[in-house]
């Protein structure tokens, strides 16, 4: 029986096996508290500061300016509740494209007395900097744009965006989870003031993010305690997990442009075969976007019964956000763009992953093509009616 | 390959699989060990839990997942290695069931939800979510049998364990639901199910009963007052069957036909409901002789079989579900408003505390042959 195959890369990816081989120390033997005075604490001090040149280096930031966090959702938050230091007062700027994590840290500063305006995404996925520019105002504390969707893979200008609100003196922060090791991520030349990135969603461990905040740039630590990360984020380091972090990040930096291509032809062969199953709609399929994420609506089904028949079937797809699955509600995003309900509950999204290769989506293909025709000829029949009185 | 076809590989089947059954797993014992009976027999199984009433929703913000209260069936299905998945179904259960409770309250009568759960949620909305995953049958952790009679009818039967028995729940099933329906209950024992759980390591094995309605936490005036919080709590006026007034009581929605205790006013005397009149805001209360009716008008009059019945029918009946049953005879009627399922039940011998809202459900020795809804006692 073969195993299941993997096509949800967006909401986690396998750890790469060399980089659980240069976690491994850190798991089975070596231990110590980087701000221990002595032996134990210099080598985990000097394994962290080594993550920490590898994690800049993927993002195009210096060492000085990475700040480690457990998560990206709190790099997010931490940035949001910072600029606006718990207070009620000031305007923020987001797109309706940003993960939950900004979304409802927006939420919770809205209900504090924050203006907040949402920016709508075009048709294409993608929110135009010019509305960002119009967006802002004398007030404007923070300006929340992603490098790419979660859900559609779209690329947005953030660089554009950043310069707009550079000038105007506005900060910006780019949430480039998605991104990390999908696209090349250069803090300096997008101009965010603030980049996060997570280790698990480019074949690194969980529990690792990185919040890399430009020099110079304010920020409010929302984790307090001891004098970790440069004041800035208290909390013992979790070495073995940064270990990691910093491992796929090297490897990112060194493979990204053979990734991008792998992927991208995975992809295209992928939506190819999509396209011939009938009825179905690619979204955002010429917009820029990241190379290994395909989104598919097949109307006249739901997208979330089709996850399960898939499933089932041995294949791992998602309906999007990881954290919105089990309800059966419209996508946000998809909403955003103008795709009507029905087309955007009968959606799936297929995110590959540097594991996945042909004959694994040769043998997806017929599966799903298979699985929407059942599952729609069910769907078309009339409810059966309940028992009679 | 498909959990139907491992299933199949594992157990060296045939080449006919049998269809993918859908275990509705609440995370009680009953549903678990359900589950782990089909997994032993082989059949392909896929584990199943509705999310119909998320007490987290009302306060909760944004969309986020929640805290669904489903975590021992997700350890149980992990436990037997079967694929699970939650569907969440609270707004059909709203509709179905918990609004119609709270109405049949309003209305001055007492209703009994978990018939409506059965035949709107578990056995119709929940198949028809089931099937579209690729289920052919469904499971649940009823006590209850269903059997093939001789002229290829499906028939439902009372549980072997008497105590547990739920077949009063189930009398509006049809033919087709009970075709697609799997009880693998039916023949055993509370006390073996528990026992069967504990041989397994079932992680809930020691769980208790849940006894009360499921979505009504506290007490059934405080729901009905938290759901309709525009409805008149003034305190219904209290009057014997004679006219005489013994006082004010609670709002009308606290009392149901054949109360006792707690009626909030002091007689020399027992008393029973006998009536709620939620138009006049009245509670008319009376001897337990004044409570005993020949019989009952029905209506939503339902057979299992499916056949037509034309003449009057000898049974058995219980109007409530602790009720031991009575003979009767069950005759149609035209409704009211000319259309059918209008019935008249006549007791054998006269019974106290016909409620309108409950069920009247009609046996014959172990079999359940259908029933009806009681709209009033016959005077």
């Amino acid at each position: 029986m073969p195993a299941p195959v993997y096509l949800d890369h967006n909401a986690t990816t396998p750890l790469d096996p060399r980089v659980a081989e240069a976690m491994e120390p850190w798991v089975g033997g070596l231990h110590g508290n980087p701000s221990s005075v002595h032996s134990f604490g210099r080598t985990a001090r000097a394994a962290v500061e080594l993550a920490r040149e590898q994690v800049a280096e993927l993002v195009g930031g210096q060492p000085p300016e990475v700040v480690f966090t457990a998560s990206g959702t709190e790099a997010n938050n931490a940035v949001l509740l910072s600029a606006f230091a718990g207070e009620g007062d000031g305007h923020l700027v987001i797109s309706e494209l940003e993960h939950p994590s900004i979304q409802a840290a927006a939420d919770r500063l809205e209900g504090l007395g924050v203006e907040v305006t949402r920016l709508r995404p075009g048709a294409d996925g993608v929110v135009s900097a010019d509305s960002i520019v119009a967006a802002l105002r004398r007030d404007t504390r923070l300006v929340c744009l992603m490098l790419a969707n979660n859900e559609l893979g779209t690329v947005q200008p953030v660089a554009a965006a950043a310069a707009a609100c550079r000038e105007r003196g506005v900060p910006l922060l780019c949430d480039a989870v998605q991104a990390a090791g999908k696209l090349a991520i250069d803090a300096g030349a997008l101009g965010a003031d603030y980049v996060v990135v997570a280790a698990h969603k480019f074949n690194g461990p969980v529990g690792a993010a990185a919040l890399r905040i430009r020099e110079g740039a304010a920020f409010e630590p929302l984790i307090l305690g001891g004098g970790q990360e440069r004041r800035r984020r208290a909390g013992t380091e979790n070495v073995a997990a940064l270990v990691g972090f910093g491992a796929c990040a090297a490897l990112a930096s060194e493979e990204l442009d053979e990734r991008i291509e792998r992927l991208g032809e995975l992809r295209d062969g992928l939506e190819a075969g999509l396209a011939g199953i009938p009825d179905a709609r690619l979204h955002c399929a010429s917009s820029p976007r990241l190379p290994h994420v395909a989104h598919v609506a097949f109307p006249g089904l739901i997208g979330e019964e089709l996850v399960v028949r898939l499933d089932l079937a041995g294949f791992a797809v998602s309906t999007g956000a990881a954290c919105a699955s089990g309800v059966v509600e419209p996508s946000r995003t998809l909403l955003a763009m103008g795709v009507p309900a029905a087309e955007a509950l009968a959606s799936i999204r297929i995110s590959l992953g540097t594991t996945n290769d042909e004959a694994e989506l040769a043998r997806f293909l017929p599966v799903l093509a298979a699985e929407v025709e059942a599952l729609r000829s069910l769907c078309a029949e009339p409810v059966a009616q309940a028992v009679a009185g | 390959m498909t959990a139907l076809a491992q299933t199949a590989a594992r157990t060296g089947r045939s080449a006919v699989p049998a269809p993918l059954t859908a275990v509705a797993m609440s995370g009680g014992l009953d549903s678990s060990v359900a589950a782990l009976l089909l997994e032993r027999r082989g059949t392909p199984v896929v584990g199943l839990s509705m999310l119909l009433w998320d007490r987290s929703q009302q306060v909760r913000h944004g969309r986020c997942c929640g805290s669904l209260d489903l975590g021992d069936a997700r350890r149980v299905a992990e436990q037997l290695g079967l694929p699970h998945y939650t569907l969440r179904m609270d707004g059909e259960f709203r509709r179905h069931v918990v609004d119609p409770f709270v109405d049949g309250y309003v209305g001055g009568q007492t209703p009994s939800p978990c018939i409506s759960c059965n035949t709107e949620i578990k056995f119709e909305a929940f198949w028809e979510r089931a099937r579209r995953l690729g289920a052919g049958r469904i499971a649940t952790g009823h006590y209850a049998r269903i059997r093939r009679g001789a002229d290829g009818r499906y028939e439902l039967h009372r549980a072997v364990d008497e105590s547990k028995d739920q077949s009063y729940f189930l009398f509006e099933l049809n033919q087709e639901q009970l075709a697609r329906a799997v009880f693998p209950l039916g023949e055993l024992t509370k006390a073996e199910v528990r026992e069967l759980a504990r041989e397994a390591g079932l992680a809930v094995a020691e769980k208790g009963e849940s006894m009360e309605i499921c979505f009504v936490d506290r007490g059934v005036r405080e729901f009905v007052e938290s759901e309709r919080p525009d409805l008149s709590r003034r305190p219904a006026r209290v009057s014997a069957s004679d006219g005489e007034e013994l006082g004010a009581g609670a709002p009308y929605y606290r009392y149901t036909v054949g109360q006792r205790r707690g009626l909030g006013v002091a007689a020399g005397r027992r008393l029973y409901v006998l009536d709620v009149q939620p138009e006049d805001n009245r509670i008319v209360v009376g001897s337990r002789d004044e409570l005993l009716a020949p019989g009952l008008i029905g209506r939503g009059l339902h057979w299992i079989s499916g056949a037509a019945v034309d003449s009057a029918v000898e049974v058995d009946v219980r109007i409530r579900s602790r009720h031991p049953g009575v003979a009767a005879t069950v005759e149609s009627l035209p409704a009211a408003d000319g259309g059918s399922g209008g019935c008249k039940v006549r007791f054998a011998e006269p019974q106290a505390g016909v409620a309108p809202g409950q069920a009247a459900v009609f046996y014959r020795g172990t079999q359940i042959l259908g029933g009806c809804w009681i709209e009033r006692a016959l005077s």
